[in-house]
């Protein structure tokens, strides 16, 4: 489907990855941890380490769920757009295939939360 | 000698004030009159079957609406000069008038000029008179509700700059989105979502908890203006019936477009109302009913007796309504852990709820409160009384529709984000839902351009790279007297000594 409108309505996408200098927006969903209460919008360099960001990045933004310290990122479950993703540590963020305003879902599978709910 | 009556009955003078405006126009097109009339796909045949809901008061309404303006302002005096903010419940119930400020009385303002443009463009005078007046109306509202909030400002904090708030702090995004969506949209799909889907169907959803909330709270100032819109919220809501049926009556052809536009503005309608569930259930120290009792009566019931009576025009109820209604056990309590978390980045404090309110949500959201949410605060207040007050120091995904964070749950599944997400020429694209995702679907050209604050941000388009600065400088919310936690704030501070409270008894209340 497409807008109507009274003339060839067309218009640049507002975030394209240009605008971002050299940087990109990646989102990363901790589920089961709602005390976050939606994925974290991230601002990171594509030639990161996956591994800096896990370090550097993820373990900062959740340490202040009581799970975060005994949570292992590198060996959890993740899926890159909602797709299985085997990531590498050591490689960057562009070679692992994760775009501009890609998704990554990181499960950890024996740490579901607080109080049984996934909070 | 035969005099004639001078006298018009009311017919004759509405007749004079409204239809004699339309004429047939000679040396112009009524095409390039009223450009904006057919693009839609909307067909109206006979304009002279639309019934103003506004011929019957017309004669009065400048008397009326002058006498009740007199009268308003005598109480706002009255209110100042009486020091009437002493007298509400609590502090903490200011903060929803900062939400109100910020989030509702600009949204007047924007149905002002939506309705005044909208009117603009039909050829038939009954349903331009309708929106001339209404902008009217909704003008006054804007103004007299910043009047009746003011003297506030003089009292409280993060009341000062409601307007400039509006155009861009991060959550006022999502009513200015919603009203900018609006009014960008052709004549009639703007008289669907504003006057059917939001003044009929949902406004009592806003309206009341705000009303009722101020005068269960002592709140004199804000009730009486609600008195002194009521008989124009009225008027609206028929204008807002009279709208769907005509158009529904002249041509079957709308019934698909306007079922769309229903769908659509149904969703956006109910998203924007989600900040009003956590007033309702968390901003109001004295509550007047929960945010599920409220859904129950205003959308089950009465939307349902609409959407029956609608059924013979081929109009059935919105797509979505049935993930709302599951909504209604949980939106509240998202929506105020959401906030709770974000007060850095607030032009109103947050709290963890007292005992007795806790108890009150157990009673009223039996099935979910305990399970889902009571364990959240109980870990909060433990994190708090740690000095560890919780804040999400990363800033949250926000949907490319709604514009809310990215916060929604499944229906029957209450501990999983019903999040989605679409690629559109190349580019990624997040939603909250599966309704934002096919109202995203339907108008991508329109949505791509969302100025999300959080992008915003990140682009470097707020003045400053950190929270700190943006909400300092761009937001022009002041640190350490707008935002962060209630407890121990300089609101909360001067309340204690408005009711004469020593620092002792701050202790004892903080803990």
């Amino acid at each position: 489907m497409s807008v109507n409108a009274l003339y060839d309505y067309k218009f640049e996408a507002k975030d394209k990855v240009e605008n971002f200098h050299g940087m990109q927006l990646l989102y990363v969903y901790w589920p089961d941890h709602l005390m976050f209460c939606a994925p974290f919008a991230l601002l990171v360099q594509p030639d990161m380490s996956f591994r800096a960001l896990v370090d550097d990045i993820i373990k900062p933004a959740t340490a202040s769920h009581p799970d975060s310290a005994r949570a292992d990122f590198l060996k959890a479950q993740w899926l890159l757009n909602d797709e299985p993703f085997t990531p590498n540590a050591e490689a960057s963020l562009t070679d692992n295939g994760i775009d501009h305003k890609s998704m990554l879902t990181v499960t950890t599978p024996d740490l579901k939360g607080m109080a049984g709910v996934g909070y | 000698m035969a005099v004639q009556n001078k006298k018009l009955n009311l017919k004759d003078k509405y007749q004079y004030l409204t239809r004699d405006m339309g004429w047939e126009p000679t040396y112009q097109k009524k095409k390039d009159i009223f450009p904006d009339e057919d693009f839609e796909g909307i067909k109206i045949t006979d304009w002279s079957q639309w019934e103003d809901p506004f011929r019957l008061t017309m004669d009065s309404y400048w008397k009326y609406q002058a006498e009740k303006e007199k009268k308003l302002y005598a109480i706002f005096d009255a209110f100042a000069q009486n020091n009437g903010h002493q007298n509400i419940s609590d502090a903490r119930y200011v903060n929803a008038l900062k939400l109100f400020l910020s989030g509702v009385s600009p949204l007047e303002h924007a149905a002002f000029q939506g309705y005044a443009k909208t009117g603009r463009q039909f050829s038939g005078t009954g349903a331009r008179v309708a929106c001339q007046m209404q902008a009217i109306d909704e003008l006054r509202h804007s103004q007299t509700q910043q009047h009746a909030m003011s003297h506030y400002n003089k009292h409280f904090n993060g009341l000062h700059d409601a307007a400039h708030m509006h155009d861009r702090v991060w959550f006022l995004s999502v009513p200015k989105s919603f009203f900018d969506d609006a009014r960008t949209a052709g004549p009639f799909e703007f008289l669907t979502a504003i006057s059917f889907s939001f003044e009929y169907v949902l406004t009592n959803l806003l309206f009341v908890p705000f009303m009722s909330g101020a005068a269960y709270n002592g709140d004199m100032a804000t009730v009486t203006f609600g008195f002194s819109a009521q008989s124009d919220e009225a008027r609206h809501m028929t204008l807002g019936l009279e709208v769907i049926k005509f158009i529904l009556e002249q041509h079957e052809d709308n019934v698909p477009i306007v079922q769309r536009w229903i769908d659509k503005w149904f969703w956006r309608g109910f998203r924007l109302l989600s900040l009003v569930s956590m007033m309702m259930d968390y901003m109001l120290p004295n509550k007047v009913m929960s945010w599920s009792e409220a859904w129950e009566v205003y959308y089950e019931q009465n939307g349902g007796a609409l959407f029956k009576d609608l059924e013979r025009y081929g109009i059935r109820p919105p797509k979505y309504q049935d993930v709302a209604n599951d909504a209604k056990h949980h939106l509240s309590h998202q929506l105020w852990t959401t906030f709770y978390q974000y007060s850095q980045a607030t032009s109103f404090h947050t709290w963890i709820p007292e005992k007795e309110e806790m108890d009150w949500m157990s009673e009223k959201y039996p099935d979910t409160f305990d399970k889902y949410y009571r364990p959240r605060y109980e870990h909060l207040a433990k994190e708090a009384a740690a000095g560890r007050r919780f804040y999400n120091n990363t800033l949250p995904q926000l949907c490319q529709v709604c514009q809310v964070p990215t916060l929604f749950t499944e229906m029957g599944a209450p501990t999983k984000l019903s999040h989605r997400q679409l690629k559109y020429e190349g580019e990624r694209y997040h939603f909250c839902s599966e309704a934002c995702c096919e109202i995203f679907e339907h108008e991508p050209e329109k949505y791509i351009q969302a100025w999300l604050p959080v992008h915003q941000i990140y682009q470097g388009n707020c003045e400053g790279a950190d929270v700190e600065t943006v909400v300092q400088k761009y937001y022009h919310i002041n640190i350490g007297e707008d935002n962060f936690e209630y407890l121990g704030s300089p609101d909360h501070k001067r309340w204690l000594s408005i009711k004469g409270i020593k620092p002792a008894d701050e202790d004892k209340n903080a803990a």
